[in-house]
């Protein structure tokens, strides 16, 4: 959540929640989160575990340029 | 950092409260915290606004503002709050940044870093990150799954 919230500061059209699995258990199961931290983008693509600043940001910058428009896992 | 649930008097101890003190001195502009509850609680709504009320005891430079979900309804949709407990970091803007649910363990650093982080106006990321959030020109929601241990 640490970078999340960073990159929130940064840029106003990014949104950065963390949301406790285990008080939210409905969402969490559908967004399938079975290990944490998992980071869910715009409700599709998502990032599994901590990944380091330069890749976390890649893999969001991926999950919402429309020319690497995958579903996501 | 935070003691379990079956605590009623405080949640945070007395010398962890010493170091959270020490380290919120970093604060540079006021930060207020957005609670948001809902009377019909969920078991750990109570906890949360605890917590984050002993936060905001513990710096002068940061405010605490109550609401109800179910009752002010103008003010859950200003912040997109859409399930409680919800707890927005702000300092005189809001820039997107939640806690949903209790922000303890693990999450409680980071609970303190976002006051930080938004004290300060500063998110403390390399260069090239802040280069590329800036090409950012559409909205992107992040929604992280988090446990407190």
């Amino acid at each position: 959540m640490r970078l999340a919230q960073c990159f929130a500061l940064e840029n106003d059209l990014i949104r950065a929640d963390a949301i406790e699995a285990s008080e939210f258990p409905d969402l969490a199961a559908l967004y399938r989160v079975y290990a944490v931290p998992r980071t869910v983008i715009n409700g599709e693509g998502s990032i599994e575990g901590s990944l380091p600043e330069d890749f976390f940001l890649d893999a969001v910058l991926k999950a919402v340029t429309p020319a690497a428009d995958e579903p996501g896992a | 950092m935070v003691k379990g649930r079956e605590q009623h008097m405080g949640l945070i101890r007395d010398d962890d409260a010493t170091e959270i003190r020490e380290r919120l001195k970093e604060m540079v502009n006021p930060v207020r915290l957005i609670h948001f509850t809902q009377e019909l609680n969920l078991e750990y709504g109570r906890e949360t606004r605890q917590l984050v009320e002993e936060v905001a005891g513990l710096s002068d430079k940061i405010g605490v503002e109550v609401y109800n979900l179910l009752l002010d309804k103008e003010r859950a949709a200003e912040y997109g709050v859409d399930k409680v407990p919800a707890t927005i970091v702000r300092n005189g803007k809001d820039h997107g940044i939640k806690f949903y649910g209790i922000p303890a363990g693990y999450e409680f650093s980071t609970f303190l870093d976002a006051i930080l982080n938004v004290s300060k106006g500063d998110s403390g990321l390399k260069p090239d990150s802040r280069e590329k959030l800036a090409t950012v020109t559409q909205p992107v929601h992040l929604e992280v799954f988090v446990t407190p241990t």
